[in-house]
């Protein structure tokens, strides 16, 4: 059997579906390949929900504060409850040098066009009350970042993809691409063989394989991470709590409470733990719970009801991999989103579009210029 | 009301009466505790040291515990288990579950209203280095399957860890106060649960190579081959090579409008209140599944001084031992078949329930609709396998056994014996013992216990009407054979000599009830010509004795399927305080003297239906399929039909599983709805099960030498 679609996006995940919203929305013919039986059910139902335009660089920096405007105004626009808090994100320094680091940071971000500034140790503690004071210099404080749903985003995106006539294949993997004068012309899968002008690769941690299906050699290398989540208690803090200092087994970790009145939280092992193991470990808990009652000692009867394991795509120098790679000239590659697909998503899913509507602005060229596929990845991304 | 002294704090000076206590039981001895007040919302209450915080309250007479934050209906408790969170109150400031928390002296208990506020503790915390234990072979559970398996590798020597997460080892034994099924030899068949509960407990403790861990919780067994485990508020980290999942079962629930009322739970939950606790959680309840689970529970109300209303059971015939539904019925609950529950009714908790008779395909009769007054509903609709464990070891790759229900559900008979074969199994794997070390007739065994009901016979009684023989009121094929091997002429035998055959006297009664005695189905009488051809005396077992009987008194006799055959005197009553067990004997017509089978204690006026139906204009829809977050039939049977047939995306739509019990109730009444929309099982993809088994305090988990 084969169809012919205007374009094939393969995963129905963080980036494939906003993707696939905005093309048919644009009028395109769309099909999602997901190997999963529903949409979200790889890695974006693991992202823990924080959506920050707190990044170093213009490209990311611009595509989440367009992620902030969609997911903020959803309900108002789109009518679905995804759960958005305005929750704010704030990084706290324990010593002279990260409080320095962050504030010379914080005039990049400014000049950006980032609402942040710099809380003092007491500001900080109205906003996070009970937050460890010894030693704290202060903090950034981002208001206007914020947090919702990752499953009801997905669920959201996929009702409204189905509405604008979106075609999804769950349960269907793409087994390879018949590749002539540079360009796909055929996509097989597992179930059938379809015919399209362009492909969007939004793969995820699966990237690195469909660009190798393709003959491309993305450098997308998942990591595994754990997070949890806990009872839902009323709300008693403000914003996203990142502690970016390194600790034996681990880089920063970061908690926050959600609409729901939980607390989620999550830690990046160090070293990292490369390959794709969806299994717990016990190592999780004890490690996490130690740094977050460290500084938080407040959390301590909040009751853990879940835990899981996901990965982070991650590129050599944390910044996304998004464009078309000269050798196959119709394959669109969002990939590598270092643990950020949820909060980039929206964003980028009107940017992919643009690029494979051909209707980039210069503000877009800006932006890619962070993502190029052909950059060196010597440089290394101050919030990984 | 007494007047007594109370802290500043404390609004109320009206201490209520504990009442709700049981105080005589036949089976149970009723210790003497010492007792402690507490405070419940202002009030002082009375409890009894060491005693869980909901069972205090039950026995003040509180039912509603709290209010859901999602709608702000009443909550109380459900599995008295640990599992759920329904329970939950405010204890001392800090949110617990209240069935797994125990009361201490001046406590101060709140309802949880809605979400609870976290205590403002900001004092920095020391961190202890984690225990991390190796052991052989960790079994998890420390029900029948669980120690027989370990008195098994105990006599091998082999290093075992035994944890439950309970008090007291036994599991379910402990709140068993019948006896037992199956054979002598194999499974103490005759023998009241708790008592088999106590010996093995008896014989674990013999093994020097067997640590147990009480009040131990398994959370997760994790990737890394290692379980972790809470014991005694304890997080600590287990390494085992082997684990068997002795875990038990979970039981299932039903969706019914008002099933989110206060006062609804499982089988489990009753009789860990009424055995277990000796409180007396209702007055007046009604019976949903005529299983064995639902059967006994009713047998044990009428022990607990509970009225029973009725029970109804869907299918034309109940699911469990004739005998069991045979001696309630005859004891005064009806039992109605071919009904199912229609609506729960009441403003927050149970005031009245109502059933309908069913046709073939389970859809409700008009007409038939009948309501009940009662207070409480106890839903015994049947089990699931604990197989998590199982699943979570496997994923681990450490290999593991189950046994009892964790592996299948049968009763603890067949629990005991399969987990003395899977620790008998597990002790050859060991110790790299080539052969087989299982018998083949074991396994056979193994089968013959768990064999559902057989066919039902006729009586088979002797045609004379002279001297002194057994009625067998058991007519129907089950794996029980006591009576057999108890009879010191050996006149009782089963029909072709197997566990499972109908049991038949042919031979020479000395009358010395032995049988009556044994018999777990309280299902043998004995008639005695000797004296009085005409007029002969019937002899009947008799435990329910907090319904005192004594000689003189009137009693409406029975037949096995409780038709009345007249009122007759009570001419002698005989004690046997060993075996909680009275003998009853009547003199009666010869007429009616072999089909005599028990006599009615519940007056019949418990059992009238209320004069109107109460129908509920809600229609099956508003039923709850996920009670920790209120999720309604409605919004999941909403996405079935635009064609969701993946649990884990219902759950990220409705939050259905998201909850503190994980999904434990609402998976199956999903797979059930799911079933009842047509879709295939094939097509269901079940959802993905995560750590934890049970919520935990984050400030358990620190290692003080975390890398």
């Amino acid at each position: 059997m084969k169809k012919i679609y205007d374009i094939i996006v393969i995963g129905a995940g963080s980036i494939g579906l906003p993707t696939a919203y905005n093309l048919a929305k644009a009028g395109m013919k769309v099909l999602v390949l997901e190997t999963e039986p529903s949409p979200g059910q790889g890695n974006n139902k693991k992202a823990i929900g924080g959506v920050r335009a707190t990044h170093s660089d213009f490209g990311k920096i611009n595509i989440c504060l367009r992620s902030i405007e969609i997911l903020k105004t959803w309900q108002e626009d789109k009518g679905e409850d995804i759960g958005w808090l305005s929750n704010g994100y704030s990084y706290p320094a324990y010593n002279e040098k990260d409080a320095k680091e962050l504030q010379d940071l914080m005039q990049i971000q400014q000049n950006f066009g980032l609402n942040i500034k710099w809380l003092s140790p007491d500001e900080y503690s109205e906003i996070v009350p009970g937050i460890l004071k010894e030693g704290l210099q202060g903090s950034t404080y981002s208001p206007e970042d914020g947090s919702c749903s990752p499953l009801l985003v997905s669920a959201a995106y996929f009702e409204h993809c189905y509405k604008v006539g979106v075609e999804f294949h769950f349960q269907e993997c793409v087994t390879g691409f018949d590749i002539s004068a540079g360009k796909i012309n055929k996509v097989f899968t597992n179930k059938g063989i379809y015919s399209c002008a362009k492909v969007v690769n939004s793969a995820g941690s699966y990237a690195r394989e469909i660009g190798q299906l393709a003959n491309l050699d993305l450098p997308v290398f998942p990591e595994n991470h754990e997070a949890g989540i806990t009872e839902p208690v009323e709300r008693f803090f403000g914003p996203m709590v990142i502690d970016m200092r390194l600790a034996p087994g681990s880089a920063n970790f970061y908690f926050y409470q959600n609409n729901e009145g939980q607390i989620v939280f999550c830690i990046t092992p160090d070293p990292p733990v490369a390959g794709i193991d969806n299994r717990s470990t016990s190592v999780f808990l004890p490690m996490c719970s130690k740094r977050m009652l460290t500084i938080y000692p407040r959390l301590c009867n909040l009751k853990v009801r879940r835990t899981w394991r996901g990965q982070y795509p991650m590129t050599p120098d944390g910044f996304p991999v998004v464009g078309i790679m000269g050798e196959v000239n119709n394959l669109v590659n969002a990939v590598g989103m270092c643990g950020q697909g949820f909060m980039l998503g929206p964003g980028m899913g009107e940017l992919i579009t643009r690029i494979c509507l051909e209707s980039t602005t210069d503000k877009d060229l800006k932006i890619l210029e962070s993502f190029d596929p052909y950059r060196q990845f010597t440089s290394q991304e101050a919030f990984k | 009301m007494v007047e007594v002294a109370c802290p500043s704090y404390v609004r109320s000076f009206t201490l209520l009466a504990d009442n709700n206590r049981i105080a005589i039981h036949p089976i149970l001895p009723i210790p003497e505790r010492e007792e402690v007040y507490f405070y419940w919302n202002g009030q002082k209450l009375k409890a009894k040291r060491g005693e869980m915080i909901a069972s205090a309250l039950i026995a003040n007479g509180i039912s509603i515990f709290g209010h859901h934050h999602k709608d702000g209906s009443a909550q109380g408790i459900f599995c008295a288990n640990g599992q759920c969170s329904q329970c939950s109150v405010i204890a001392n400031g800090i949110a617990v579950k209240s069935c797994m928390t125990a009361v201490s002296e001046n406590m101060i208990v709140q309802s949880l209203e809605g979400l609870p506020v976290l205590p403002t503790i900001d004092t920095p915390l020391n961190f202890e280095p984690l225990e991390y234990v190796k052991t052989d072979v960790l079994i998890i559970g420390g029900g029948p399957a669980g120690l027989s398996a370990a008195i098994e590798l105990g006599k091998q020597n082999i290093p075992t860890l035994l944890i439950d997460d309970k008090y007291a080892l036994g599991g379910k034994l402990v709140l068993q106060t019948h006896k037992f099924f199956g054979s002598q030899e194999d499974s103490s068949a005759g023998t009241r649960g708790i008592e088999i509960g106590r010996n093995l407990a008896a014989d674990v403790a013999k093994y020097n190579s067997i640590e147990v861990w009480l009040n131990s919780t398994a959370v997760f067994v994790f990737s890394d081959k290692k379980v972790g485990i809470l014991k005694d508020g304890i997080y600590k980290i287990v390494e085992p090579k082997r684990i068997l999942n002795t875990a038990g079962a979970r039981e299932k629930f039903l969706r019914f409008p008002g099933n989110n009322l206060a006062r609804i739970y499982g089988a489990g939950a009753f009789q860990t209140l009424v055995n277990r606790d000796l409180v007396r959680p209702t007055q007046r309840l009604f019976i949903i599944g005529g299983g064995n689970v639902g059967l006994i529970a009713g047998y044990h109300s009428l022990q607990a001084g509970i009225e029973v209303v009725g029970l109804a059971e869907a299918m034309p015939v109940c699911g469990g031992y004739k005998v069991h539904s045979d001696k309630l019925k005859r004891l005064g609950v009806p039992i109605y078949t071919s009904h199912s529950i229609l609506c729960a009714n009441g403003k927050e908790a149970v005031e009245s329930i109502t059933i309908a008779e069913i046709d073939k395909n389970f859809q409700p009769l008009p007409g038939t609709e009948k309501t009940f007054a009662c207070d409480t509903i106890l839903i015994a609709v049947g089990l699931n396998p604990l197989s998590e464990f199982t699943l979570e070891a496997m994923e681990a790759g450490i290999p593991v056994e189950a046994a009892g229900d964790a592996l299948e559900i049968a009763e603890a008979s067949s629990a005991m014996f399969n987990g003395k074969i899977a620790g008998v199994k597990i002790a050859a794997e060991l110790k790299g013992t080539r052969e087989n070390p299982i018998p083949e007739e074991w396994y056979a065994k193994a089968e013959e216990l768990k064999s559902p009901p057989g066919k039902t016979k006729n009586y088979q009684t002797p045609e004379k009407e002279e001297g002194i023989f057994p009625i067998l009121h058991c007519l129907q094929e089950i794996p029980c054979n006591p009576c057999t091997t108890v009879c010191p002429t050996n006149s009782i035998k089963t029909e072709d000599g197997s566990l499972i055959a109908v049991p038949v006297y042919q031979g020479s009664c000395i009358g010395c009830g032995k049988c009556l005695l044994i018999c777990p189905g309280l299902a043998i009488t004995l008639v005695d010509y000797r004296k009085d051809k005409e007029n002969p005396t019937v002899s009947i077992v008799y435990e329910v004795s907090n319904y005192p009987v004594k000689t003189g008194d009137k009693k409406i006799l029975n037949d096995i399927d409780a038709n009345e055959l007249g009122e007759y005197i009570i001419t002698a009553v005989k004690d046997f305080p060993k075996q909680h067990t009275q003998i009853v004997k009547f003199q009666v017509p010869k007429a009616i003297a072999k089909k005599v089978a028990g006599f009615r204690i519940q007056n019949k006026n418990v059992s009238t239906p209320l004069g109107n139906p109460v129908i509920l204009e809600k229609t099956s829809d508003e039923a709850m399929v996920c009670l920790c977050e209120r999720v309604s039939v409605s919004q999941v049977r909403e996405l079935i039909k635009k064609g969701i047939t993946d649990l884990n995306q219902i759950k990220a739509i409705t939050r259905a599983g998201m909850g503190p019990c994980g999904s434990k109730t609402c998976e199956v009444l999903i797979k059930g709805l799911l079933r009842a929309e047509g879709i295939p099982e094939k097509e269901v993809v079940p959802n993905t099960k995560r750590p934890l088994f049970i919520e935990i305090p984050l400030e358990k988990f620190p290692d003080e030498r975390a890398k």
